[in-house]
């Protein structure tokens, strides 16, 4: 078989296996699937203000699953993306408190985009310096610091930035539509945010798969006892890779308040470093499935709310369906394996 | 030919009109729920008063979408939900939650065709509400009095509980009613002295439970019981006061729960229940929008009073009070009393001279509040226990 060929064989098989599965759990509660893909189908691309939703969960989720890619080239498993995107939104939200009623709103903007990622990439490097020098295992690590960025992240919207009067789950006073995230007429997504999303992966392209650097990052992954004999250190594109990693996550977080709620919210991450997750493994760690990936993962989410809506029917099924495409894809890659090795 | 042309014409017009007609007819009622729709509580209030429109006009047609807050529906915001609605054809959409506040505003500056009630805000008040954005609640202070008056009669030991959600306007406005009524009943129907009754609110920090994030509302009940309250009232959307109350029962306490919000919220746990101060939003969703069918729709702030000719009226009252199976005979006529008394004005709680908790004053003797001193309630009153910020 060609080699170009045989991902897309295993994507097709992936996609029937899951929609057979979800065929079935659908006909078990008496549903019909085919008005449920409608639904979805029509609920995430049926007009531009849902495209333009879409890609308002597109753009995050991408950026987390690109940040996750850098570690796991490392051979890390940034659990911790989570929290990196709180400490991105926190810090967003502390520079764009710093402009409020500023003449230079564009300015506030791209500072709060540079303190996003300085915070993300800040609380990323602490998991990976427990790592490397505490030998603390970074999923560990980086599960506490998601605890505690959500503990964070509690504290401020009930304490210091609370609302004149009110705390609230429902978050921090909004900002002024200044310092929202500039976007067009009719657009539920900021064209900004978008290209930021498409740089990154082109970048991350380059820089991943066409430079010196990833092709040492890789070798670090691949074998971190080897590499120190070809005079390249571990340590140091570990913490680079997983620094990476947060400052890409915190960018998500800072555009998830800036371009999205318009505030800090408790649920500010929309828990989409873990469907981050979801996504690279599905992608089987590669890049270039991972945008589009991220595109059918976005669309499951924004079309899902028809379920309950239409069909009185509970939305998590787009998190069942996601849930069965990773499941069906690890089937897959695993029979591979062993056919790989029986020949 | 010109004839045959012209009878077409005439067709065509005709159909356009009758089509147009029956459209004009058709009306797509968006609403936001912020709780599950059978939820026993709040949101289940606003699911009937919606179903309650649909029975009372005809050709109108509910789109609920329900759980809509950040920890349910992670990533789902109220803008994309309205959105949705209004590409549905909803041309009235109802935002149920104070948690909505933001989005719903959003949404009506996105979409000035449509017309937006947001429950329980004061948008219009404060003069941030677009033209096409009302206020809607209820005067639940009198359902609360209510409330707190049964709770104050079949308390034994005097310690009465609030469970609240978090502290805003509202809430300590809700939470202050109850507990004039309660100190209404224990000194001047009970002829108690007031310094026995001891009232106590406690917040959980939402309005239902959010695992990690709130404080656990079965929990805060256990502990009201474990610590000698005997009666818990229900400031939060959902039943886990009756709930509680009525295990204890079981394991022996006697102990009794108020809940709230929903009419039929008793039969959770009957035994425990005293009765339940409810929303009845049904008559006020039909004004609203037989007002967006007829043209007649003005921007309103409105504080929808009971009918106190009947306050269980399903057409009329927008609040009321419906005992329940725990109450015994004696205490539903000291109600019903209580409820004359409050509508033809001759009880009157909200008088002073009432301080706020810090010492200020809230009242001066013999004045009575209006709305806004009601609404904007700043603080819980002096002689109530719990954090008012």
């Amino acid at each position: 078989m060609k080699p170009v060929l045989r991902p897309a064989i295993d994507g097709l098989l992936i996609l029937v296996l899951v929609f057979l599965f979800t065929s079935a759990l659908l006909l078990l509660v008496d549903t019909s699937p085919v008005e449920a893909y409608g639904h979805l189908l029509r609920g995430s691309f049926g007009s531009w203000s849902k495209f333009s939703r879409v890609l308002n969960v597109w753009v995050p989720l991408t950026l987390c699953s690109m940040g996750l890619l850098y570690a796991f080239r490392a051979g890390l498993w940034n659990i911790g993306v989570e929290g990196q995107m709180v400490l991105g939104a926190i810090g967003a939200t502390a520079v764009l408190n710093g402009g409020l009623g500023s003449d230079t709103p564009l300015l506030w903007l791209g500072l709060a985009l540079l303190a996003g990622m300085l915070l993300g990439a800040l609380w990323a490097l602490l998991a990976g310096w427990l790592k490397v020098w505490g030998g603390v295992h970074e999923i560990f690590t980086g599960l506490g610091l998601n605890f505690v960025a959500v503990g964070l992240v509690l504290w401020l919207i009930f304490g210091p930035w609370k609302r004149p009067g009110i705390a609230s789950m429902s978050g921090t006073q909004p900002f002024p539509r200044e310092l929202w995230f500039p976007t067009l007429e009719g657009w539920r997504v900021s064209p900004f945010a978008i290209g930021l999303a498409l740089l990154v992966v082109l970048l991350s392209l380059w820089l991943l798969q066409r430079s010196r650097f990833g092709l040492e990052l890789k070798a670090v992954g691949q074998n971190p006892r080897a590499v120190p004999l070809y005079g390249l250190s571990p340590v140091r594109y570990m913490l680079i890779a997983i620094t990476l990693s947060g400052a890409l996550a915190g960018l998500a977080g800072t555009l998830q308040v800036s371009g999205v709620y318009h505030r800090l919210i408790p649920a500010i991450s929309s828990g989409y470093g873990y469907l981050g997750l979801l996504v690279v493994m599905l992608a089987n760690f590669r890049l270039l499935p991972i945008p589009f990936i991220a595109l059918f993962f976005a669309a499951l989410n924004v079309g899902s709310i028809q379920l309950p809506m239409m069909m009185q029917l509970d939305s998590s099924l787009s998190g069942v369906i996601q849930g069965a495409c990773v499941l069906s894809a690890l089937l897959v890659f695993g029979l591979r394996r062993l056919q790989r090795r029986s020949p | 030919m010109s004839r045959i042309l012209l009878r077409f014409a005439l067709l065509v017009l005709l159909t356009g009109a009758v089509t147009s007609f029956a459209a004009g007819k058709e009306l797509v009622f968006g609403m936001l729920l912020v709780g599950p729709y059978n939820d026993h509580g709040w949101s289940q209030a606003h699911y009937e008063g919606g179903r309650y429109l649909e029975r009372k006009i005809p050709g109108a047609r509910m789109i609920y979408i329900d759980k809509v807050n950040p920890a349910d529906r992670p990533g789902v915001t109220v803008p994309m939900v309205v959105d949705d609605l209004v590409d549905k054809g909803a041309t009235l959409i109802v935002a149920n939650s104070d948690d909505m506040k933001d989005g719903i505003r959003e949404a009506a500056l996105q979409h000035p065709e449509v017309k937006f009630v947001h429950i329980s805000g004061d948008d219009v008040l404060t003069g941030k509400a677009p033209e096409n954005l009302s206020n809607l609640m209820g005067r639940m202070v009198y359902g609360k009095m209510m409330a707190g008056f049964t709770a104050a009669l079949k308390s034994r030991s005097g310690r009465i509980a609030y469970l609240g959600p978090l502290i805003n306007d509202e809430t300590r406005r809700l939470a202050v009613a109850a507990w004039l009524g309660a100190r209404y009943a224990w000194t001047e129907v009970l002829g108690k002295p007031a310094d026995q009754l001891r009232f106590k609110v406690s917040w959980i920090g939402f309005w239902f439970n959010i695992p990690g994030v709130t404080a656990d509302p079965n929990q805060v009940v256990r502990n009201f019981f474990d610590s000698g309250y005997d009666v818990v009232l229900s400031g939060i959307d959902t039943t886990e006061a009756i709930v509680v109350a009525q295990q204890k029962r079981l394991e022996g306490q006697d102990v009794f729960a108020l809940p709230y919000d929903y009419v039929g919220s008793c039969q959770t746990a009957p035994e425990a229940c005293l009765g339940v101060p409810y929303f009845n939003w049904g008559p006020e969703y039909v004004k609203l929008a037989r007002s967006v069918l007829d043209g007649t729709w003005k921007q309103r702030w409105i504080w929808a009073g009971p009918d106190w000719k009947d306050i269980n009226d399903p057409d009329t009252s927008a609040v009321g009070f419906l005992p329940g199976p725990a109450l015994d005979v004696v205490n539903k006529e000291r109600l019903q009393a209580f409820i004359t008394g409050l509508g033809d004005g001759s009880i009157q709680l909200f008088r002073g001279p009432l301080d706020y908790q810090d010492g200020t004053p809230f009242l001066k003797a013999g004045e009575i509040a209006d709305d806004k001193k009601i609404w904007y309630m700043q603080q819980l009153l002096k002689g109530m226990e719990g954090p008012s910020k």
